[in-house]
């Protein structure tokens, strides 16, 4: 069998096609809350939350209800927190992240481990940490559930873009002339916490912040106005995930770190351009 | 146009500075100065409702409101590297008059955009990346953005820090002809007083509290004159 053989046979399965409906969505959120991320050097604050999710989630698996149910008020609640205290000025510096992220996923694993039913521990939370499979493995709630909130998420940032825009690169200034800033970082705050739990579906908690990442600094490097960073950031990581999905299915790797894989390829392939363009410039 | 009444600002744990009172009125041109650490940009904020009086009240005249302030704070280090068109962000300048149900700028407001950008100089780059320009260039750029939300009040936090001589001179003529020809009233803070001074209409001076209030002449007349350079000959 050829290589298109063989993804005809697999587009034959629903599973297949949910998988890949899902992993566009939820890489467009992902792309377009990025470019904030990174601007805002707000990465890291990304990367503690997936964390804390992973923490959630562990509370779900012992308690035997659905995950979606614990994870998302919990990443919500401690990422509109996060970032109001970053905000603030009162937490300064990268280490309350670090100890809130390292303490959400030490918490995590004792619980599942001392209270778990489950039979296969290490693979409930490799799956977890690591994705594998479960963006093959979504059940019609989660289905849904991710493509009525990824809606929600990508018609606010289509919606309120010059805001967004506004508030990202000066806060102070938007705040002075009367924009309300307090509403859009909530906003913010509630729509990380949301992409972050989408996230842990298709590559997983410790992977998340590489599908945050590397499409907006892909696109920083070649573009130079906000609207084309957002526009080049969202294609890239939706072809990336298409690719890495594609590739996860032919040759049986890990969805999520195949994916991740694949962006960092992209990004060097930006960042070659970027060096190309410019010696030809100075030529 | 602008009351401030006994305030005093500063940090719950610190006061950085007490007792100030002054008003601005209408096409004043309003210098704060002080040695470094001693509130002004503290009171600028304080003023624009970005940080909290201690004490005391600052009331604006009735019929101005909020969003007709035109603000150019001082440049963030994460503004430096920050993917933008000029254009956008002198268009962001709209977004606090505008309602938040208004996705797009109107024709009109690209329109007084660009009118804008003219009178600055800076049309020419209008679709060139903000982190491309020259420390000058980028000072002009926010200028303009501050003129879109407003064409009344400009407050400005030490505009030409980090720029060179020449262009700190082009940017005062700038204010200078803002402030005389479109009447716009203008409140500083500034570290070089003395490239600005003969223009500029009132002065304040912070020294742990408001040690100076009046007008320019009085300021080159008195004590602190010589502090700043701008004593009279």
């Amino acid at each position: 069998m050829n290589i298109f053989e063989e993804l005809k046979y697999y587009f034959q399965f629903d599973f297949v096609k949910y998988a890949i409906v899902v992993g566009i969505l939820i890489s467009l959120c992902c792309a377009m809350l990025g470019v904030t991320l990174v601007l805002k050097r707000y990465s890291m604050i990304g990367d503690g939350l997936s964390h804390v999710a992973f923490g959630a989630m562990s509370v779900a698996m012992v308690l035997t209800i659905a995950d979606m149910y614990v994870m998302l008020p919990v990443t919500i609640v401690v990422a509109i927190l996060l970032i109001r205290l970053t905000n603030q000025g009162k937490v300064k510096n990268d280490s309350a992240i670090a100890m809130l992220s390292v303490g959400a996923l030490a918490f995590g694993y004792l619980i599942v481990n001392i209270f778990s039913t489950s039979s296969n521990i290490s693979g409930d939370v490799c799956t977890t940490l690591f994705g594998s499979t479960s963006i093959l493995t979504l059940n019609n709630f989660d289905l849904w559930l991710c493509i009525i909130l990824t809606i929600f998420v990508l018609g606010y940032f289509i919606f309120f873009h010059n805001k967004i825009f506004s508030v990202t690169f000066d806060e102070g200034f938007s705040k002075a002339t009367g924009v309300k800033t307090a509403v859009y970082n909530n906003i913010m705050a509630m729509i990380i916490g949301v992409v972050i739990v989408l996230a842990m579906k298709l590559v997983g908690s410790l992977l998340i912040s590489a599908l945050i990442v590397f499409p907006a600094l892909s696109a920083i490097r070649l573009f130079k106005s906000y609207k084309s960073v957002i526009i080049f950031a969202s294609i890239i990581s939706v072809i990336n995930s298409i690719i890495g999905i594609l590739v996860a299915i032919l040759w049986g790797t890990p969805v999520g770190s195949t994916i991740v894989i694949i962006n960092i390829i992209a990004y060097f392939i930006c960042w070659c351009v970027e060096v190309i363009i410019r010696e030809t410039r100075k030529a | 146009m602008i009351e401030c009444k006994g305030v005093t600002i500063g940090y719950p744990e610190k006061t950085i500075c007490k007792n100030i009172s002054f008003s601005i009125k209408k096409g004043e041109y309003v210098c704060i100065v002080g040695e470094n650490g001693c509130g002004k940009s503290t009171l600028l904020k304080t003023v624009l409702g970005l940080h909290k009086p201690l004490k005391g009240k600052i009331a604006f005249e009735k019929s101005f409101n909020k969003s007709s302030i035109g603000y150019l704070p001082q440049q963030t280090e994460m503004q430096k590297d920050f993917p933008a068109t000029v254009k956008e962000i002198v268009l962001s300048g709209f977004l606090g008059k505008k309602k938040w149900y208004v996705p797009f700028y109107t024709r009109q407001e690209k329109a007084k955009c660009n009118t804008i950008m003219t009178e600055l100089g800076v049309a020419e780059f209008a679709n060139k990346s903000f982190k491309e320009l020259s420390g000058g260039q980028q000072q002009r750029v926010l200028l303009a953005r501050a003129l879109c939300s407003s064409d009344e009040l400009l407050i400005m936090d030490e505009p030409t820090n980090n720029l060179d001589s020449k262009s700190i001179k082009l940017f005062y003529k700038l204010i200078a002809k803002l402030n005389k020809e479109n009447g716009i009233t203008i409140l500083m803070v500034t570290h070089d007083l003395d490239k600005a001074i003969k223009d500029v209409t009132n002065v304040l001076y912070l020294k742990d509290e408001l040690k100076f209030a009046g007008t320019r002449d009085a300021f080159c007349a008195s004590e602190y004159a010589k502090l700043f350079g701008v004593e009279e000959e």
